[in-house]
């Protein structure tokens, strides 16, 4: 089923939760709703399923307004952030409550309710965990088990918010690729919301980037770790560097030193901007000429199989009370071998692929 | 005011033993001696004795006197209002606290705090002002007095009135009970429900009824004691009917100063009794709830032969 | 306020919040208004004179006096018996624990009967205290004979608890215990045992890290539950008039002058002194709210 959400704005009290939100969900994809916590995006996953109610806005189910549809109506599957499995009930019960609360002329026989259940717990692969009771299992078992509860009802969309959030590191890589290829198998239009980028690039097809209320950015989750529209969605996709200076004719003037761009920033020379390089994009020049590249002295290497990563602080930003800026620089070992270079040494920092963005627009 | 909330899990339960274990948590042993001797006097002198002395006058006379007390018709007359007014005042008091704790620990809105406050207002009101406002408002010269009395209608001094003061003194319990329970438990598992489809009663049912059936059983258990041993409140508007608007206390109160000690002590101990059996309650209530709160995943299930039990989660 | 109604996803709201509203209005509210309304029928001067006669001036001084002392024995003895509850094993602790409450559930008219029994002239305790002057003189015969030449001065040494102020002392003890007990107790409960390990290894003796760690940690607690047993001593009835001799003047309390009071058709009278009682506990509701988000605030744990 595809999901539309329209104009969406949600206030709590003078806070703007959500603000003129219009996004698409086609059919059987899997997408992250990635942002900083306090984006909105958690409200935006309840609104979609029914637990909150925008100001103004539209829900589409299938091209169908979904206002007029209770909660109850809605046949979403929601997996809670702390799961809201139900303590009292085995997890047996926990997973039949779906089938057994169906008004009694749908709801199924016992002998059904029963396969259907060992169906979902085998999917999980947690059927001999049936009759334990929540507060008897892991916390990865616990999220496994919320998923098969959500999955019962035959939901025509699948929501889940922080599905990993609770769990430990390892427990949320292997739920992460658990969840991509179960969705492979299902094909059930799904959404989750993460603040964790590297889950929402491993396991979503699709990624919504959110901003204090607002959409920076949606797309093919590749297209969008790698071209970021905006300069929230640059630094929050990854490590930066980032250098604060003005648009100089083609390249960019970091206090004395400029560095050339490669494209052309759409701004007017002069202008304040800020310019964004991620650590592998940078390169470093020992003996470069005054005024090309921006200074910096080498702090720490250390080598990470074949990459090594250089530590450099720079100037402080004029003013010396300022704090020096830091930066992070990635290079190969072969590259760090020709540089031979040592802590303390002074050297320079270039790049041609400088990504600038006005001042204004940074958050 | 939050009267002290007795069905807080775990309290005092999780053992003195982790810091008698530890040398920085340790008192020396002589202090630890002083002031056991110290509190445990104390307890023995201002709440044991008192206890222990209620059964052993209400004995004093025999068995023969004991029964005889409780057997003869002014006393079975107060027992049996007692137990009326409890009948009605409790399942009043019961479905108002569930009603007031729903809606102040699953919604949000203006002014909680403030109908928090007002819920508790009865804890702080002397039992004798809790009588007098009924007075005031029902009494011959009350409010409604002319009316009532017009139409025969007797509240104050009759069956209604003390019914009402009951009410009024053991209003907060049940809510009070409910409210902090409620609220740690939150409203994930209800809106679970609702977006399963279950119907607004099965989710009360099925999720919430279960989830807080302790505490509800141990408010009741306390209303039922507080409205079975309210004594100042009803004194105020009974008007001291022998057999026909003497509840109990207020038996207990007219055998004594009539100087019939043994008969009073033997209705006295009865509602001891009662407050005994309140005591063992509350007690089960705390220890279920605090395993039920503190049921952690048994080593052998937590770290599982399957991959993803390993890294629980506590 | 309609449309935000209509938005919420848990069912139940209005008719919950309605039921506990009407509900509250018509127990609680109302009535409680016709305290103050009916007092507003009495010109400024005859209530005035009504709360300060000579008598019920007496019955203040009891009453308030009595809670406070009372209330200051408890905080004292409950945090001693909380610190023993939360930090010590010994035998029968739970049944002592369960007992704290004994206060909570047993009807104040038992109480008040069983309080006597212990404390009058020839009760339990009551003819120890009595002649205490003469039992303190024989045990000290006993232990050292030649300290008879005290006798005559310690035979006069004669308690008196039932019928007189401090008997109205013992009674609010007795009820108010609880309160201390079970504020103080959770707070020491959940007090990290970093804290004083923290303190052990700066060098801190174990007297100065209760002195400068462990109280200052509880004073919260330690107000909220004085100020509990406070307010419930204050109005208590019950367990106190069979105890009290309820002499006017030397051995009334307060909510006494208002049974007192009614019994004799003054109304007006009753009202004025129970309005002065009501404005006095709701200014103790309100100190005891501020003190318990006081003591959630310092108990709150950090990071």
């Amino acid at each position: 089923m595809s999901i539309e959400v329209h104009g969406i704005r949600k206030t709590f009290g003078r806070f703007v939760a959500l603000d003129a939100i219009s996004l698409e969900f086609p059919t059987g994809e899997l997408i992250a709703l990635l942002g900083p916590s306090g984006c909105g995006k958690t409200t935006l996953l309840r609104i979609i399923a029914g637990l909150e109610f925008a100001d103004v806005g539209r829900v589409l189910f299938d091209g169908e307004d979904a206002a007029q549809r209770d909660v109850r109506e809605r046949q979403v599957g929601f997996v809670f952030q702390h799961y809201a499995l139900f303590r009292h009930m085995s997890v047996f019960e926990n997973v039949a409550f779906g089938l057994r609360v169906k008004p009694r002329k749908q709801r199924p026989p016992e002998s059904f309710i029963k396969r259907r259940v060992y169906e979902l717990l085998d999917l999980v692969q947690l059927g001999w965990l049936a009759h334990r009771y929540p507060a008897q299992l892991s916390g990865g078992q616990r999220q496994r088990i919320a998923l098969a509860r959500a999955l019962a009802v035959e939901p025509r969309v699948l929501l889940l918010d922080e599905p990993f959030g609770s769990l430990d590191a390892k427990v949320r890589k292997e739920l992460r690729q658990w969840l991509r290829r179960l969705h492979d198998e299902l094909h059930i239009t799904s959404i989750f919301v993460t603040h964790d980028q590297d889950e929402a690039i491993e396991v979503a097809d699709r990624v919504v980037l959110m901003n204090k209320g607002r959409v920076e950015q949606t797309g093919p989750t590749q297209d969008v770790y790698e071209h970021p529209a905006t300069a929230f969605a640059y630094s929050f996709l990854g490590a930066v560097n980032r250098f604060p200076g003005r648009v100089d004719g083609g390249s960019l003037r970091v206090g004395d030193a400029t560095v050339p761009l490669a494209e052309c920033p759409g701004v007017g020379g002069g202008e304040e901007v800020i310019a964004f390089a991620r650590p592998h994009e940078l390169d470093i020049v020992v003996n470069g000429d005054a005024g090309e590249g921006v200074p910096a002295s080498v702090r720490r290497i250390f080598i990470s199989g074949a990459v090594a990563r250089v530590e450099l602080t720079g100037d402080p930003p004029s003013g010396e009370a300022a704090e020096p800026r830091r930066f992070e620089v990635e290079i190969t070992r072969e590259r760090l071998g020709q540089l031979n270079l040592q802590p303390g040494q002074a050297v320079r920092l270039t790049s041609s692929r400088l990504r600038v963005f006005p001042v204004d627009r940074q958050s | 005011m939050a009267v002290y909330q007795t069905a807080a899990p775990g309290v005092a339960r999780s053992g003195a033993a982790r810091f008698e274990a530890n040398a920085a948590t340790r008192d020396p042993t002589w202090v630890k001696i002083a002031i056991l001797t110290i509190s445990l006097g104390f307890f023995a002198l201002f709440l044991l004795m008192p206890l222990i002395a209620v059964f052993v006058e209400a004995f004093r006379r025999g068995w023969a006197t004991y029964i005889a007390a409780l057997t003869e018709p002014d006393a079975v007359s107060a027992i049996r209002l007692t137990v009326l007014i409890a009948a009605i005042a409790v399942p009043l008091n019961l479905v108002f606290g569930v009603a007031a704790a729903w809606a102040i620990t699953k919604f949000d809105f203006r002014g909680k705090q403030f109908l928090i406050t007002l819920i508790d207002l009865p804890f702080s009101v002397s039992p004798v002002i809790s009588g007098l406002i009924y007075v005031l408002v029902f009494g011959a010269q009350g409010w409604f007095g002319p009316f009532l009395v017009e139409h025969g209608i007797r509240i104050i001094f009759a069956v209604p009135g003390i019914v009402l003061a009951t009410i009024f003194v053991t209003f907060p319990f049940v809510a009070r009970e409910l409210i902090p329970l409620m609220q740690a438990q939150g409203r994930d598992e209800e809106e679970a429900a609702l977006v399963m489809g279950a119907s607004g009663w099965q989710m009360f049912r099925k999720i919430t009824l279960p989830n807080i059936k302790w505490a509800l059983l141990y408010g009741v258990i306390l209303c039922n004691a507080r409205a079975m041993g309210e004594f100042g409140a009803v004194s105020v508007v009974s008007g001291h009917i022998r057999g026909q608007t003497n509840t109990m206390p207020l038996h207990v109160e007219i055998l004594y100063n009539e100087y019939q000690f043994a008969a009073a002590f033997a209705v006295a101990s009865l509602l001891a009794m009662l407050a005994l059996v309140t005591l063992v309650v509350k007690t089960y209530v705390e220890w279920r709830s605090a395993r039920a709160s503190g049921a952690e995943p048994p080593a052998s299930v937590a770290t599982g032969a399957e991959p993803s039990g390993q890294g629980a989660t506590p | 306020m309609a449309q935000v109604r209509a938005h919420r996803v848990l069912p139940g709201f209005g008719l919950s919040m309605g039921y506990t509203v009407a509900y509250l209005s018509l127990v609680v509210l109302i009535p409680l208004s016709a305290v103050f309304i009916r007092s507003a029928s009495l010109s400024p001067d005859a209530l005035w004179a009504a709360v300060t006669s000579p008598r019920v001036m007496a019955s203040y001084r009891l009453s308030f006096g009595a809670s406070l002392l009372a209330a200051a024995i408890n905080t004292v003895f409950g945090f001693l018996l909380a610190w023993s509850l939360v930090r010590y094993r010994f035998p029968a602790k739970r049944i002592v624990d369960a007992l704290v409450d004994l206060p909570f559930a047993l009807p104040t008219a038992v109480a008040g009967i069983a309080l006597t029994a212990l404390y009058a002239r020839n009760g339990w305790l009551g003819q120890y205290l009595e002649n205490l002057g003469s039992k303190l003189a024989a045990a000290l015969v006993y232990l050292y004979p030649g300290g008879a030449w005290l006798g005559p001065y310690l035979e006069p040494l004669s308690i008196k608890v039932a019928f007189t102020p401090l008997g109205v002392l013992v009674a609010l003890v007795f009820i108010g215990l609880p309160f201390v007990v079970r504020t103080v107790q959770p707070v020491l409960d959940d007090l990290d045992t970093e804290l004083e390990e923290t303190a052990a290894s700066l060098g801190a003796r174990r007297w100065q890290t209760m002195r400068r760690v462990v109280l200052p940690t509880l004073i919260p607690a330690l107000l909220t539950g004085f100020a509990l047993a406070f307010a419930r001593a204050v109005g208590e009835y019950g367990s106190v008039i069979f105890i009290a001799g309820n002499l006017p003047m030397v051995s009334e309390i307060t909510p006494l002058i208002i049974i007192t009071k009614l019994e004799q058709y003054d109304y007006v009278g009753a009202t004025a002194v129970a309005a002065v009682m009501l404005v006095v506990s709701f200014v103790l509701l309100f100190t005891i709210n501020g003190l318990q988000s006081w003591t959630d605030r310092r108990v709150a744990k950090v990071g």
